[in-house]
């Protein structure tokens, strides 16, 4: 355990668009990203005078699935209020947001633990908004000598998950995040790909201490930055003898580091009532019709129990719905024959290759992925060529080369095993001798070191095709033969 | 047969905001009829100002749901009337545009807010209009300028296009010469609007029948006690006698919760209004400040400088009665005293089927004379109560006092409106 003076204490509130075709309170499409500015607006979501809110079903629905999914307990009435004050962005000076009636209190979303096992983080509620518009600063906020104002975003629909203080560590609201975004890709309401989806305020405190609101956080590596950044900004305080104020920080995600947000802005009185244009939502009857589809930690221990995945392989493929969907299919024709490998084959040498090449899933077939599988299974190739294989067909990709199949690789680099080609390797044994007479006599003298370092000079000698048992067998005859 | 109408009317009156000099129309119920708007309809395509001098130059993109009905019937849209800047105020004087004035006496007030749209009726200049009423918008300048006003039930008209001053209270309206005209309007305004989710499926298909015989009558005594001038009082009484006369039936009653009402009134439309006209900032429409400062100061500017007097008075007081810490207070308050005056009517409404008493308290004032904003609240007691409650309410012209018309308010049931108008109607028929 930690230290318990050190005690890290964590609270988020994690801002999602949901993933609809409509706004929230009109018919403009949701899909803005790759338009100009201010072309997907209407009277309603310009707020232009004599406008009203007409609220989205579906919106509504797809709020109740996370609701359900979190465990949470729909409201039997709840209502929409007007959140007031004055900001370029905000069309009506106010935003339509649930206030003291919001649509579900409750639930709680498990995680990892830093110490191993699961732990529950409670949620305190989630309620549905409206999305802002956008400003556009030229040159930059401070300096810059205007702003445009782009209500594309304006009127997308949010959902606001507060999360009770039950994190310990930025490592925690990590994994909180992930597994939070995991649920809500799989009940298919939410993208997290798509740039500014996700926006996060983290309430963070270390034990006995004032604490701090980091606001303004939009990525999903930004959320645990920030709070390292805040932690150790918060204890070399303490440790110095200050003490830690309460106030808002804003995080900079360029500079990696918050800083004290002391503006106007922050003081308001936002002046909340019930936004008299909307009835109260009486919607907890819906909640048993809702069918919620496999959730990750169902899928993860069907991983388990189906595939014999470990379950480490399982969490991080089911860590993400494209990858669970990408590894079922990659071994659906021959679960059992080719989960074992294809499981470590995605969830290791894959998901690193990606990273390495800050590339999507996307990219990859899963027949391709397949194709190499049972390649590996077969025999046909080492692990070093099937890594090789899997870098030229990402590499294609990347440079939107024609892909070609591993097969085609393996002929074309001519990187079949050798087995049964004994002569091929014979002669690379012999070589690999005859060229390091240093390693033949550390051998004679026992040090087990040069064993290894002649194997590693047969293989490369071979690129790697040598199947690394037969390898083995046939340097030690032949070091055995020049002993005698 | 569609066409275009001309409109060039002798505004002595200063009714109009905005005249539309050749009007087209299409066919339907008002084929060619030339109706008036006011103008915090959006209208499209012809400027909507609210008499605010923050929307001078607006020009809507879109029609009001009921602007787009009128037309569908074939109505000509002939011009936007003048008003109590977004509607606050009971006398007209409060436009940023000058006030409009009475056509029965030139030196009087039309009432308020739809003064414009009561003068441009009662002079003759449009056969009908539409006008809002908030507490008493349509209903006041009816009685002051002797034509028909019919506040609908909350609900049964679209709000939608509607720039709203307090959207819990007001509805849109219909104002005519004759209960006939204003019963014919409401038939094509009324009915569901996706657009607006207040609005209920209840349209108004109603044709005025004149026959009220066992019809009960009730006689709330607040409507003729301390305030309201005895001359009108006795007038308005002399009316009730002709609806006895047609064989209904009075019932006294009280309403006691009408105390609170006009406290409860001006906080719920203050702190709907505080939030409301927020928007109003100079940068999407209306003019701009000629200003290189920053946002909010420029807001600070443009809002200043365009707001009249009592808006900025009533924006205050709401923002006052919303801040942190007064929620429960004022509004929350004001919320429980509107279900108090509905349990009133609910329980008046057991006993009989309308309400009748005075519109007005008085007759029109004189231009000026309301000078300070107190005593001008005071004026609307006896209307706030029907748009606390939501419920029907019209004005029909009864009768007159020192040569001013005087209008007589009948109540009904909720969704009830076209009992009103018959009521209205009977007696209207009976007088003519």
């Amino acid at each position: 355990m930690v230290d318990a003076e050190d005690q890290v204490i964590v609270g988020l509130e994690v801002h999602c668009q949901l993933d609809t075709k409509s706004k929230l309170f009109c018919g403009c499409s949701t899909d803005y990203r790759s338009d100009g500015p201010n072309t997907h607006v209407c009277p309603i979501c310009l707020g232009l005078p004599g406008a009203m809110p007409a609220l989205n079903k579906r919106a509504i629905q797809y709020a109740m699935k996370v609701a359900k999914a979190l465990n949470c307990e729909v409201l039997n009435e709840s209502e929409f209020s007007r959140k007031n004050y004055f900001y370029p962005d905000l069309d009506k000076a106010y935003q339509i947001t649930q206030y003291d009636k919001p649509l579900a209190e409750g639930g709680y979303v498990e995680i990892e633990s830093d110490e191993g096992g699961e732990r529950k983080i409670r949620l305190t509620r989630i309620h549905v908004e409206e999305d802002p518009g956008r400003l556009v600063h030229m040159g930059n906020v401070e300096r810059g000598k205007y702003s445009l104002v782009d209500y594309n975003r304006a009127g997308i629909p949010l959902i606001e998950i507060v999360s009770e203080p039950d994190m310990r560590s930025p490592k925690e609201a990590r994994k909180f995040l992930n597994k939070l975004r995991a649920k809500l890709e799989y009940l298919s309401v939410f993208d997290s790909e798509k740039e500014g989806s996700l926006r996060v305020d983290a309430n963070i405190s270390i034990k006995g201490n004032e604490r701090v609101e980091v606001k303004n956080i939009t990525s999903y590596k930004g959320v645990e930055k920030a709070l390292l950044f805040e932690v150790t900004r918060q204890k070399n305080l303490i440790r110095r003898g200050q003490k830690i104020e309460r106030e808002t920080r804003h995080y900079l995600e360029a500079r990696g580091v918050t800083q004290s947000a002391r503006s106007k802005e922050q003081e308001n009185d936002y002046r909340y009532f019930p936004e008299p244009d909307l009835r109260p939502l009486r919607v907890k009857s819906w909640v048993d019709g809702i069918i919620l589809p496999e959730l990750p930690d169902a899928r993860r221990e069907r991983f388990i129990a189906e595939y014999g995945c470990s379950l480490n392989h399982a969490r991080t493929l089911t860590g993400e719905l494209k990858l669970a969907n990408f590894f079922e299919k990659v071994v659906a024709s021959d679960k059992a024959g080719l989960a074992p490998l294809a499981s470590t084959w995605i969830a290791d040498t894959l998901i690193g290759e990606l990273n390495y090449r800050d590339m999507s899933l996307d990219k990859v077939e899963p027949a391709a992925m397949t194709g190499l599988v049972l390649l590996l299974k077969a025999g046909t190739i080492t692990d070093k060529s099937g890594v090789e294989v899997l870098r030229v067909m990402l590499d294609q990709r990347l440079k939107n080369e024609t892909v070609e199949t591993p097969d085609a690789i393996v002929k074309r680099l001519n990187l079949a095993k050798t087995t049964g080609d004994s002569g091929a390797i014979a002669a690379a044994v012999e070589a690999a001798i005859t060229e390091n007479p240093k390693a033949l006599e550390d051998y004679r003298a026992g040090k087990g070191g040069a064993l290894n370092f002649l194997v590693g000079q047969v293989m490369k000698k071979t690129r790697g095709k040598a199947d690394p048992a037969e390898l083995n067998r046939m340097l030690t005859e032949a070091l055995k033969k020049r002993e005698a | 047969m569609s066409g275009e109408i001309a409109f060039n009317p002798d505004d002595k009156y200063n009714a109009f905001l905005t005249t539309c000099r050749k009007a087209p129309h299409g066919t339907g119920k008002l084929a060619g009829v030339a109706v008036a708007v006011k103008d915090n309809i959006s209208t499209l395509n012809i400027e909507t100002t609210c008499a605010s001098k923050i929307l001078k130059g607006y020009i809507p993109p879109y029609d009001a749901h009921a602007v787009g009905l009128l037309k569908s019937e074939g109505a000509a849209i002939v011009g936007k009337t003048n008003m109590d800047e977004f509607g606050m105020g009971t006398t007209t004087e409060n436009s940023g545009f000058g006030p409009t004035l009475n056509p029965c006496d030139t030196t009087r007030v039309p009432g308020g807010s739809s003064g414009g749209s009561a003068a441009a009726v009662a002079a003759g200049m449009v056969r009908m209009a539409l006008g809002t009423d908030t507490g008493g918008s349509i209903r006041c300048p009816a009685a002051f300028c002797g034509i028909v006003g019919l506040k609908p039930s909350y609900g049964r008209v679209s709000r939608y296009g509607l720039i709203a001053y307090s959207n819990s209270l007001e509805q849109i309206g219909p104002m005519g010469k004759t209960v006939t005209d204003v019963s014919t309007l409401m038939g094509v305004i009324a009915g569901y609007d996706r657009h607006d989710t207040s609005s209920l499926n209840k349209p108004y298909n109603h044709t005025p029948k004149a026959d009220i015989k066992g019809l009960r009558i009730g006689i709330p005594q607040e409507y003729f006690g301390k305030g309201v001038d005895s001359q009108v009082a006795a007038v308005v009484k002399k009316a009730i006698g002709r609806l006895e006369e047609l064989g209904a039936t009075t019932v006294p009653c009280s309403i006691p919760s009408m105390e609170y009402a006009l406290a409860a009134y001006y906080v719920t439309c203050t702190c709907e209004a505080s939030s409301n006209l927020a928007r109003f900032d100079g940068v999407r429409y209306g003019p701009a400040a000629d200003t290189k400062k920053s946002w909010h100061d420029a807001y600070q500017e443009v809002r200043s400088a365009a707001f009249g007097p009592e808006v900025r008075r009533r924006i205050m007081l709401g923002t006052f009665a919303l801040s942190s810490g007064y929620y429960g207070k004022y509004y929350a308050k004001a919320q429980i005293a509107r279900e108090n005056i509905k349990a009133d009517f609910n329980r008046i409404f057991a006993d009989v089927d309308v309400i009748a008493g005075p519109t007005m308290p008085t007759i029109a004032f004189k231009l000026k004379e309301k000078s300070d904003p107190l005593s001008m609240y005071l004026a609307d007691i006896l209307t706030v109560p029907a748009n606390l409650a939501g419920i029907p309410a019209i004005s029909v012209p009864c009768g007159k006092s020192e040569g001013m018309p005087v209008g007589l308010q009948i109540m009904g049931r909720m969704f009830d409106d076209e009992r009103v108008v018959d009521v209205a109607y009977a007696y209207e028929q009976a007088v003519n």
